[in-house]
C-alpha cells in the first residue's frame, strides 16, 4: 500500500447523496478475477446514460479528489467499489457522511475518506463547480483540507492515520507480528488437521 | 465467572492482543472456492507475498460448476474463468484443490466435515457466509470477505474485534416429521433477520443434544440468516462418533488426546451470555417461507400473512414488496401454493441424511406432472453413498433428476436456475429476490416438505400424502 502524507489534486463535484456501491460499481463487474482494471466500471450507469455527468466532462479529466453528497458508499459491502475509485485515479473522497463498511474498506485499502461538515462540503462543491482548475490539498500530517481561501480540519483516529502515513495495509501490519505467529504455531496440538498435499 | 464456549475458543486462538487494537486470531483451517478467492490471490501477487501455510488451506470448486455434464468445458465464460483462475492460483501457490470430477469435490461446507477436516475447538474460515455450518462441531467458524481471505492466506491469522455471545436454548424434543430446518426457520421468523447481529451464538439444550451432526450443520448453516457472526454447538459423543475414522480425523494416541481435549469444550455453568433466546421444541411444526427473506416464514399449516398485521411500518412495506414479488395474495393457505420446481440440495440440506429423508418420502411415488425436481448431492462422496444405498434409483423412478455435486440451484450462478416467475420449494438457505435466477420465487423448506411438495405439486408435508 502506498504511503499517504499530503495529496494535492483537482477535484470532481458529485452532487448526489446516498450513492450506493452498486452505483459506484455495478454488479456485473464483480465477475472479474483481478484486483485491478475496474476503472471502466466506475459510475458506469451514469457515465453511459448522462452526457453531462461530471466524469464525462473534459474539464474534470485527471482529477484525483472526489467530493460527494452525504451518505456515500451505502449498500452492499463490495470492496470493488474502493478498487474502482482507486483505479480511476481517485486518492481521496470527501463527503459529510460515509457508510461505515465502505469507509472501513477504503481506509484499509489506502483510499482516504475525509469527513467534513455538510456546509463545508457544499462550499467545496460550489468552488470546484465554478472553477475546475482549483487544487485541493488533503494533508494527513496536519489533518487538514485546504483550497484557495479555505482551511478545514478533519478527524481521523491516530491509529488509522499512522497506518496510512506508514503505508501499512492490514497484512503488512500483521506481518510485523510474525514472531508471535511463529511461537503460537509451535504450541498448536499435533492432531490438528492439515489439507491433503498437492 | 466462567467462560462461554465461544469465549474459550477465542482465547485459545489469541496470537496477540493489545488494548485499543483488534485481537489477532490464529486460523486453523482456511477453505476457499472459486468465487471469493481470485482477488485475494491477485492481491498476494501484486504485493509479492506467498501463502504462509498452504497445508492449512483447502480449495474446492462449487458455486459455478454445472451439475450435469461435468467433463465438458463450462459454457458460461465468467464461470469458466473463475474456475480456471482457481486452478491456476492453487497450482501457483501450492494449495490443494478438489476439482470437478474429483471424488472429494463438493460444496465447501459439505466436504470439510465429511473429510474430518472440521474438528471441535478449531477456528475455520472461508470467504463464504455459510461457513457457520462448521460450528456444528464446536468449532469457531465464520465467513470472511475477500481482503480477509488474502490476509489469512498471507498470515494464517485475522485481526478481529471479539463479538458478543448469545445462547439459543431449545429444550424439549422435536415432534416426528419436524426437522432441524423447521427449527431454524421458526427461530429466524421469531428473532428476525437481524436478531443475531454481532453475536457468536451457541445453540444449547435437549433439542440439539438429540440432533444428528447433519441436523446440527443445517441449524448452524443458517446462523448467518439471522445475522449471527458464528453459530456453534458444544461437541459431544455424537460429534466424536461422526468424526472417528474420517480421513483427516486424528488416530491412535492423538485421537484419545483430542477427545479428552474436546470433552472440555463446553460453556462453564457460571458463564454469562450477553443475550439469551429460548424456544420450546414441542411448539415447532413444519415451517416454510412465504416472502423474500428467511425471516418471512410461517408454519405450513398457516396462511400467507396480511401486511397490515405487521407491527412496524418497515415490516409492512417489506411484506407488501415480498408478496408482490412472490405473486402471492394475503390470506392464502400456505398449502394452496403451487410450485413448478423442487430443489433438494445445498450446504443446508445436501448431505446424506437429507437425501435419505427425501428418498423415504419419494419411494414408490411419483413427482407431480409439470413439476421439475432436482436432487443435487452436496458432494461427490454424498453422491457415491446415495448410489450405494440405491437412493438414486428412488429419485429417478419418482421422476426427479439426479445430479452431480455442487451449489446448483441454491444460487443463480451456474446453469441450474429458475426462470422468471417460476416458483420453487427449495431446501437451500436464501429466498432473496433473484437468488435462484432472475425473477424466480423461492420458498425455503425442509427436505421432507420438499419431497411431499414434489409429489402433490403444492406446498405439503409427508403427513398430507
Ligand atoms: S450451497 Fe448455496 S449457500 Fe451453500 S456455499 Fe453454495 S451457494 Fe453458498
Amino acid at each position: 500500500m502506498d504511503k499517504f502524507t499530503v495529496h494535492t489534486g483537482r477535484a470532481v463535484p458529485l452532487r448526489r447523496s446516498n450513492v450506493d456501491t452498486d452505483q459506484i460499481i455495478p454488479a456485473v463487474y464483480l465477475k472479474r478475477v483481478t484486483r485491478t482494471g475496474f476503472a471502466d466500471g466506475l459510475f458506469q450507469a451514469w457515465r453511459a446514460s448522462e452526457a453531462d455527468f461530471v466524469l464525462n466532462q473534459q474539464r474534470y479529466a485527471g482529477a484525483s479528489v472526489l467530493v460527494a453528497g452525504p451518505d456515500f458508499g451505502t449498500g452492499s459491502s463490495r470492496e470493488h467499489a474502493v478498487w474502482a475509485l482507486w483505479d480511476y485515479g481517485f486518492r481521496v473522497v470527501i463527503s459529510s457522511r460515509f457508510a461505515d463498511i465502505f469507509r472501513g474498506n477504503s481506509l484499509k485499502a489506502g483510499l482516504l475518506t475525509v469527513v467534513l461538515p455538510e456546509k463545508t462540503v457544499q462550499r467545496l462543491l460550489d468552488d470546484i463547480s465554478d472553477d475546475p482548475r482549483i487544487e485541493v490539498t488533503i494533508d494527513l500530517l496536519e489533518r487538514q483540507v485546504r483550497w484557495p481561501g479555505e482551511v478545514h480540519g478533519f478527524e481521523l483516529d491516530d491509529y488509522t492515520r499512522w497506518r496510512l502515513l506508514e503505508g501499512l495495509d492490514d497484512i503488512a501490519l500483521t506481518l510485523r507480528d510474525t514472531a508471535a505467529i511463529d511461537s503460537y504455531e509451535q504450541a498448536r496440538p499435533s492432531w490438528l488437521p492439515v489439507a491433503p498435499s498437492r | 465467572m466462567g467462560s462461554t464456549l465461544a469465549e474459550k475458543l477465542w482465547e485459545r486462538h489469541l496470537v496477540r492482543s493489545a488494548p485499543g487494537e483488534p485481537d489477532l486470531i490464529y486460523i486453523d483451517m482456511h477453505l476457499i472456492h472459486e468465487v471469493t478467492s481470485p482477488q485475494a490471490f491477485d492481491g498476494l501477487r501484486l504485493a509479492g507475498r506467498r501463502v504462509r501455510r498452504p497445508e492449512l488451506t483447502l480449495a474446492t470448486e462449487d458455486h459455478n460448476v454445472p451439475t450435469t455434464d461435468i467433463f465438458a468445458p463450462i459454457a458460461d465464460p465468467v464461470s469458466r474463468i473463475q474456475v480456471e483462475t482457481l486452478r491456476s492460483n492453487c497450482a501457483e501457490f501450492g494449495v490443494a484443490l478438489y476439482s470437478m470430477g474429483h471424488s472429494e469435490q463438493g460444496i465447501v461446507h459439505v466436504i470439510g466435515p465429511q473429510l474430518g477436516i472440521t474438528q471441535p475447538g478449531m477456528t475455520l474460515v472461508c470467504g463464504d457466509s455459510h461457513t457457520s455450518t462448521h460450528g456444528a462441531f464446536g468449532a469457531l467458524a465464520f465467513g470472511i470477505g475477500t481482503s480477509q481471505v488474502e490476509h489469512v492466506l498471507a498470515t494464517q491469522t485475522l485481526p478481529l474485534e471479539r463479538p458478543r455471545t448469545m445462547a439459543v436454548t431449545v429444550e424439549g424434543e422435536l415432534q416426528p416429521g419436524v426437522t432441524p430446518k423447521d427449527l431454524i426457520l421458526a427461530l429466524i421468523a421469531q428473532v428476525g433477520t437481524g436478531g443475531g447481529q454481532g453475536y457468536m451464538v451457541e445453540y444449547r439444550g435437549a433439542a440439539f443434544r438429540q440432533m444428528s451432526m447433519e441436523g446440527r450443520m443445517t441449524v448452524c448453516n443458517m446462523s448467518i440468516e439471522w445475522g449471527a457472526r458464528a453459530g456453534l454447538i458444544a461437541p459431544d459423543q455424537t460429534t466424536f462418533d461422526y468424526l472417528r475414522g474420517r480421513p483427516h480425523a486424528p488416530t491412535g494416541a492423538d485421537w484419545d488426546a483430542a477427545v479428552q481435549d474436546w470433552t472440555g469444550l463446553v460453556t462453564d455453568p457460571d458463564a454469562e451470555f450477553d443475550a439469551e433466546v429460548t424456544l420450546d421444541a414441542a411448539d415447532i411444526s413444519p415451517f416454510v417461507t412465504w416472502g423474500t427473506n428467511p425471516g418471512q416464514g410461517v408454519p405450513l399449516s398457516g396462511r400467507v400473512p396480511d401486511p397490515a398485521e405487521f407491527a412496524t411500518e418497515s415490516e409492512r412495506v417489506s411484506a407488501e414488496k415480498a408478496l408482490s414479488y412472490m405473486g402471492l395474495t394475503a390470506g392464502t393457505p400456505v398449502r394452496d401454493i403451487k410450485v413448478d420446481t423442487v430443489f433438494v440440495g445445498s450446504c443446508t440440506n445436501g448431505r446424506i441424511e437429507d437425501l435419505r429423508a427425501t428418498a423415504d418420502v419419494l419411494r414408490g411415488r411419483k413427482v407431480a406432472d409439470g413439476v421439475r425436481m432436482l436432487v443435487v448431492p452436496g458432494s461427490m462422496r454424498v453422491r457415491e453413498q446415495a448410489e450405494r444405498e440405491g437412493l438414486d434409483v428412488v429419485f429417478t423412478e419418482a421422476g426427479a433428476q439426479w445430479r452431480q455435486a455442487g451449489c446448483s440451484m441454491c444460487l443463480g450462478m451456474n446453469p441450474d436456475q429458475l426462470a422468471a416467475g417460476e416458483r420453487s420449494a427449495s431446501t437451500s438457505n436464501r429466498n432473496f429476490e433473484g437468488r435462484q435466477g432472475k425473477g424466480g420465487r423461492t420458498h425455503l423448506v425442509s427436505p421432507l416438505v420438499a419431497a411431499a411438495t414434489a409429489i402433490t405439486g403444492h406446498l405439503a408435508s409427508p403427513a398430507d400424502l
